[in-house]
């Protein structure tokens, strides 16, 4: 699947999960994402920047819009090398959460996503790859 | 640190959020307006979203909060302005705001507390 073009962002404070936010809308726009598209696409980024922050101890994330048969869209994808997921069934669940948040992070990322996988190892870290398309 | 600006509108506070928040500035909002709600008495507070392009779990939960502490020292808290694509993508998110009164503008949000303020007087009559 080629890519046009690719980003990276450090993830490190509260501040760069905006500036997450910012830059994934600049990638939305030219990947001709509609409105409702850019909003859930950014949504999510900000849901996962802020788990990457807060569980993964910070981390990094790597923006692309890639093309694939045509269609254009937005690839995020976020690593980090915190403790790791052991669980991740029971992570993906609305409400769980072993922090002070809602619990809606990881599960709304991927209903707000058109593609999304998960990779993570106890004591490695966690990689969490989104994609959204064109409509 | 930034702040962002709480108005006084007789027994209301009025809310502007024009930036796009990193968590600590929300958590400082919450706070500021808990104790400017005690400070002046409000009977309502409206808060304007019209300029926020997403509403994530963290400032979602934000405006859940305030809503319930205000509602704890006698205020109502009325979002406004939110965008369509925002309602949408909050629903899918799994954020329903259930604690939180809203209204499509600030015109409308005002004559929500405004109500409530008549009642309040009518109240103070009897």
């Amino acid at each position: 699947m080629p890519t046009t073009r690719t980003d990276r962002l450090d993830i490190r404070s509260s501040d760069d999960v905006v500036k997450v936010r910012q830059q994934t809308r600049t990638m939305a726009v030219e990947a001709g994402l509609s409105l409702v598209d850019q909003t859930k696409i950014i949504t999510a980024a900000s849901e996962l920047a802020r788990n990457t922050l807060d569980y993964g101890g910070g981390g990094e994330m790597r923006l692309e819009v890639v093309e694939d048969g045509g269609r254009r869209g937005v690839r995020l994808t976020f690593e980090d090398r915190g403790p790791g997921i052991a669980d991740i069934a029971q992570a993906m669940r609305d409400g769980f959460t072993t922090g002070s948040g809602l619990g809606l992070g990881l599960g709304g990322a991927k209903r707000l996503s058109n593609e999304f996988s998960i990779d993570s190892k106890p004591g490695i870290g966690t990689k969490i790859m989104i994609a959204r398309w064109k409509a | 640190m930034d702040r962002i600006p709480i108005l006084k509108l007789g027994k209301a506070l009025l809310v502007t959020i024009q930036v796009d928040m990193h968590d600590r500035l929300a958590t400082a909002l919450e706070e500021d307006l808990t104790a400017k709600i005690v400070a002046v008495g409000a009977k309502g507070v409206l808060i304007d979203i019209s300029a926020l392009e997403i509403v994530d779990s963290f400032i979602g939960r934000m405006l859940d909060n305030i809503a319930a502490v205000s509602r704890i020292l006698d205020a109502d808290t009325v979002v406004v302005g939110m965008r369509p694509a925002v309602a949408i993508t909050l629903v899918e998110l799994g954020l329903s705001l259930s604690g939180v009164k809203t209204a499509l503008n600030v015109e409308r949000g005002m004559a929500l507390i405004q109500s409530r303020l008549e009642q309040f007087d009518a109240d103070d009559e009897d």
